[in-house]
């Protein structure tokens, strides 16, 4: 049962990845709708970032985690590197906790 | 003009370096929880190979702990359905050879579209696809190695703040296409849909549903002649004159 679970996961999950690069040769797009396509994919990254950001479950994640996106996000919009976006966010949101801010 | 360079540019493999050491500990503490809840040892390694996907794979440990095995399917395939848009997104840059489609589309995860999608050029954009999705891949799958390995020893992902380091690293990405004016209103506005959906939808459809920011841009043409568009922040467009838009009230699935 377990492994059954776990490979009807996998394999609808590649299935769903494949699905995708394989039917856009498939559809006919127009030029307008191609044009949706890169944004499809940008609402979909900015769901899931703003999503992870904020939320715990079906709660709001806190004020640390939040605090160091925002640090992150900040220092992305200031065209920082992304070493240094992603470092500052994990070290803003480490640091509020272990000041014993969650 | 610069000619794409033979090798992967510098900055390339620090970034794929730093999102590869946030993956390694985050699949440590994947392959600790998993065997934490006293699933068997071939459960992560199973998982973090065949499924590689993060999100799904703590809702699926959770869930077949708790005794939920069909649960577990059918939410983590829900979470990730978005793959099959981001499918049609990267297709290109996969390219037309069949061993790199059926290979490739193994490798997809958002980190990997994130990163291909922030890159104009298409020689260098399909180069990321590859080294970004081979280097999560590894590290995501030697950091479940060593969850299991060490157990509770790996200590909490929330520690470090690496909860707090994804959600960074993909706004540092998808930055460049927001200032583009139509890109930037679908992404907010479905943003804000996902968000208010989050606590009534199950886990995954909120995210589908920040398609519906798409409708931002489908709403009839019309000229509104008063609207005087800002031209600094479009002015790639031939359209940008009918700029005006509501915010459709789209906000139920």
């Amino acid at each position: 049962m377990l492994i059954a679970a776990i490979l009807t996961l996998a394999v609808g999950t590649y299935t769903m990845r494949l699905a995708g690069v394989l039917l856009r040769d498939r559809l006919e797009l127009s030029d307008q709708l191609q044009r949706l396509l890169p944004m499809a994919a940008s609402a979909l990254l900015a769901a899931l970032a703003t999503t992870a950001a904020l939320m715990e479950g079906t709660g709001f994640a806190g004020i640390a985690r939040p605090a160091g996106v925002l640090v992150g996000a900040l220092l992305a919009w200031r065209r920082a590197p992304f070493v240094v976006v992603v470092l500052a966010a994990a070290a803003t949101a480490a640091l509020l906790r272990l000041a014993g801010i969650e | 003009m610069r000619t794409p360079s033979r090798t992967p540019d510098r900055a390339l493999l620090r970034d794929a370096a730093a999102i590869a050491a946030a993956m390694i500990a985050v699949g440590a503490s994947f392959g600790a929880i998993a065997i934490a809840y006293g699933l068997p040892t071939w459960v992560p390694f199973l998982m973090s190979t065949a499924v590689f996907a993060g999100g799904a794979q703590f809702l699926a440990v959770g869930l077949i702990a708790a005794g939920n095995p069909i649960a577990a399917v059918f939410a983590g395939l829900l979470l990730n359905a978005r793959h099959l848009p981001f499918g049609l997104a990267v297709s290109a840059t996969v390219g037309p050879r069949w061993r790199d489609r059926l290979i490739g589309s193994h490798l997809m995860t958002d980190e990997v579209v994130a990163f291909t999608l922030a890159e104009p050029d298409p020689v260098r954009r399909r180069r990321t696809y590859w080294l970004i999705g081979i280097t999560l891949f590894t590290s995501w799958n030697t950091g479940t190695a060593l969850g299991v390995w060490l157990g509770g020893a790996t200590g909490d992902p929330a520690a470090l703040g690496l909860d707090a380091a994804f959600p960074a690293g993909l706004i540092a990405l998808i930055l460049p296409s927001l200032r583009d004016r139509d890109t930037r209103l679908v992404a907010l506005l479905g943003a804000a849909v996902a968000v208010a959906l989050t606590p009534v939808l199950p886990a995954g459809l909120p995210v589908l549903c920040a398609l519906l920011g798409l409708a931002a841009v489908f709403r009839p043409r019309r000229r509104i002649k008063t609207s005087e568009s800002p031209t600094k922040t479009s002015g790639t467009r031939p359209e940008a004159e009918d700029d005006r838009r509501t915010e459709s009230e789209e906000a139920s699935c």
